[in-house]
């Protein structure tokens, strides 16, 4: 996502939009259709509500594009737009957990990470088995949900860290610990399995 | 000042970040120039970062573009008609 904002003039294209070039909106949205769905995916955990939860945000979005104010990115107004679709839907279905006031503390405690001697890379290739990416995607599933909100903006998106706490409506500060704890949550849970994953070609005749 | 291997897990991402302070980099710097454990945990975050961060692992589902626009079609374009 990164770079897509500073080679066209969104400012002005909202601007048009708001004067009656309503067609614009679907060029205005486009570099973003991934990250609001992931946003929504993230939250929902569920690929049918994710694309009608994005599309009610894209939605919600044009009906209060007058409201939107200048200083922020509208990237992260949308992302924040379909972050609240997405947690009202779950709060209509009685599925919002409290785990972010209640079950969670911010500081304190350590997450101690998968310890290893020696680490050999797993190439981007690896990707293309299915059972990896599933995995990548169940251990970003599972966090916590203030983790992996952090998480899915910062390292999966590519906002930066000011882009993610504007969104999530937190400070830069908790976005630094959050992120931290998510991805050593994840070295846990994945380091040990990847490890496993790609022994092939170096086979050592002794072992 | 020698740092344990719990104080470097929780440099790891500052670290990764580069917003550690140069002191406190030099510091960490130092433990993984000589802990393989250390080394091992910072390398395989790392990896397992490039790794979640490729579009290959979340996909957008197929048609999802498509259905999104023509959504939109459907309900602007009835306001238009007043133009």
């Amino acid at each position: 996502m990164a770079g897509t904002s500073e080679c066209r003039d969104e400012a002005q294209m909202i601007a048009s939009i708001l004067a009656g070039d309503k067609q614009l909106y679907h060029e205005l949205i486009r570099p973003y259709e991934r990250s609001v769905y992931m946003m929504a995916l993230s939250c929902l955990k569920n690929e049918a509500d994710a694309e009608d939860v994005a599309q009610e945000a894209f939605l919600k979005a044009f009906y209060h594009l007058a409201s939107f104010r200048a200083e922020a990115k509208f990237s992260t107004w949308l992302i924040g737009i379909a972050l609240n679709e997405a947690r009202s839907r779950l709060r209509r279905e009685g599925t919002l957990r409290m785990e972010s006031i209640d079950d969670i503390t911010e500081e304190g405690g350590h997450t101690t990470p998968a310890l290893l001697r020696d680490w050999r890379e797993v190439p981007s290739e690896a990707l293309e088995r299915k059972e990896v990416r599933q995995m990548l995607q169940n251990a970003i599933t599972s966090l916590p949900a203030i983790y992996r909100e952090v998480f899915q903006l910062r390292d999966v998106e590519g906002l930066n860290v000011v882009e993610t706490a504007a969104a999530l409506g937190i400070s830069v500060g908790n976005v630094k610990v959050r992120l931290h704890r998510a991805r050593m949550m994840l070295q846990k849970q994945l380091a040990p399995l990847l490890g496993k994953v790609n022994p092939k070609r170096r086979w050592l005749p002794w072992l | 000042m020698v740092i344990e291997c719990k104080h470097v897990w929780d440099c790891i991402s500052g670290y990764l970040d580069d917003t550690l302070s140069l002191a406190v980099r030099e510091l960490v710097q130092q433990h993984l120039d000589h802990c393989e454990i250390c080394s091992a945990i910072l390398d395989s975050t790392r990896n397992i970062l490039i790794l979640t961060a490729d579009d290959q692992v979340f996909e957008l589902p197929v048609g999802f573009s498509k259905r999104l626009h023509a959504r939109l079609d459907q309900e602007l374009l009835p306001l238009d008609k007043s133009d």
